[in-house]
Formats: C-alpha cells, structure tokens, sequence
C-alpha cells in the first residue's frame, strides 16, 4: 500500500478507525511516564523547583512551529498537488496548533514572573510566538468566513505559506537579537546543554505531545472528512427539493 | 515534593495545559459525535451518496 492511496478519504477514513485506538493508548502510557518524571525531576540550581513548568513549556513551544510546518506542507500539496487530503489536513491541524501556541505563551508568562519578574516582555521570541498565535486565529476565521471548502483552502493555503516566514524568525530570534528568552539549549550545534536529569524528562514529554498532536490531528481530520460529506449531502437534498 | 515558593505559578502551569488539553479533546469528541449524527439523519431522510455507500462507512 502506498501513500498516495490515502488520498482517496474513505480509505483514510478507514486507516484512522485502525490506528487512532493504539495511538491513544500510546500517547496516554508516553504522557503518564513523562508526566511521573517531571514531577519527581529535581530542583534546579538557579530556577528551583519552576524548571517543572519546562517540561510542558517546550514541548507545547517545539509543536506550535511543528504543526504550523505540517501546515505549509499542506498548504504546498493544496497550491502545487491539489491532493484530496491537503487542505483537511491543514484545516485539522490549525486549531490544534493554536492551543499549543496559548499553552507556550501562557506556560511561558507563568514561568517568566518568578524568574524573569514579569509576565510579558516585547522581546523578538515572546512577541513572535504572539504573532504566529495570532495567524493561528486569522487561519481559523479565514477558513470560517468563506463557505466553499476548495476556496478558503486556497486562500488560507497562501497564507499559511506566507505566515511560514515567522518560524525562523521565532528559531533564530534568540541568535538575531539581544532578547530576554534564553537562547536554544536542546537542538543546538554542540550538543543538548541540558543536565541528564531535567534533558531525559523533556524529550519523553516531547515525544508524548507529538503523538497528542498526532492522536489529535487524525480525528480532527476525521471529523473535518465527515464534515464535507454532510455539506455535499445537504447541498444533494437542497438541490433535489429545488428540482 | 515541595514546589517551594513558586508552587502557585507551577500547579496553575499544570492545570492551565490540563484544562485546554481536555477542552480540545473534547470539542473533537462532540464534533465527531455532531457529524455522524447529522450524517445518519441525512441518510434516513433518503439523501445518499452518489456511490450509494453510506457516508459514515469506514
């Protein structure tokens, strides 16, 4: 079986029904273990027991530029491909993406008072990551305000690729400019500068909110799929009762 | 295990991701129900697919 034969939406249906009851058992075993060692995690030496509120932060950070990627993805396979598939995928992932994005923002001004001594700062990370929240909403109601699926897809589809610039201006915002946010400190050339003891608990967490985003953006699609069925059969009836 | 003094930023950090992680589960998990149910009431009103398969087949 190859990928392309997943265009086809009942098939997809098909192999979401399979695989969406072992990712959800997968992601919850993932969570539980990352979640028991982020808690019994020690204390670090200068932020003290609030390295705790890391293990959600980052990963919540890393998956609101991931699914905003795998959205100009689709997007490119809606614009060159026009792959069945592409713009579900794009539209599925982007409320998703959105609750990542407050997470990093809200997780992040809840570590940044006790440590940094304020919620908010205008700095290049903090308020580009405001931004790509931002085009998150804008996505959504973009993709609400035009009735015809395969318009909004296309539109939404040009600016999802546009609005892709912010993601190494968020990367490199650290390196670009003296900001507050400390710089990169996972994937880095040189290697993880993290202790073993706070690196081995982020990477599980990360790992389980990967799959939560997987788990997640196969039954956003599944409903999305379910959606167009019922619009093209309501639009069937209307033109039959017109007739 | 003590949160020591920041305990109140970390467990509403906690109960924050908790809290918007259950809502988007479970707007997918009403969504999901809300389709199949307007889908069905679409097929027993006689409106079926051109294929004549039914539209909540897997």
């Amino acid at each position: 079986m190859t990928l392309t034969e997943f265009a086809n939406p009942t098939k997809f249906l098909a192999l979401t029904a399979r695989v969406l009851p072992w990712l959800v058992g997968l992601t919850a075993i993932v969570l539980l273990i990352g979640l028991y060692q982020s808690v019994t995690a020690p204390d670090d030496y200068q932020q003290g027991a609030t390295v705790k509120i890391m293990f959600i932060h980052v990963p919540n950070a890393w998956l609101s530029m991931f699914v905003w990627a795998v959205m100009s993805a689709a997007s490119l396979g809606t614009l060159v491909w026009r792959h069945p598939l592409a713009d579900v995928a794009a539209k599925a992932a982007a409320p998703i993406g959105a609750a990542f994005t407050f997470l990093a923002l809200v997780t992040g001004s809840l570590w940044g008072r006790p440590m940094w001594g304020t919620y908010w700062e205008w700095d290049a990370r903090l308020t580009s990551v405001l931004i790509l929240f931002l085009m998150y909403l804008g996505l959504i109601a973009l993709w609400r305000a035009v009735e015809d699926p395969a318009r909004a897809a296309r539109a939404a589809a040009v600016l999802t690729l546009v609005g892709a610039v912010n993601l190494p201006v968020i990367k490199f915002s650290v390196d670009w400019w003296n900001t507050l946010h400390q710089p990169a400190s996972v994937f880095r050339a040189g290697g993880s500068t993290l202790d073993r003891a706070f690196l081995i608990p982020l990477l599980v967490m990360g790992v389980a909110f990967m799959l939560l985003f997987l788990t997640l953006h196969l039954a956003a699609m599944r409903n999305e799929i379910l959606r167009r069925r019922v619009r093209s059969l309501q639009m069937l009836q209307a033109s039959r009762q017109a007739a | 295990m003590s949160l020591g003094p920041y305990a109140s930023f970390i467990v509403t950090a906690y109960l924050a991701a908790t809290f918007v992680i259950a809502m988007l589960i479970g707007w997918i998990a009403l969504d999901y129900r809300s389709q199949t149910r307007r889908l069905r009431a679409l097929e027993e009103s006689g409106v079926v697919r051109r294929s004549g398969r039914s539209a909540t087949e897997l």
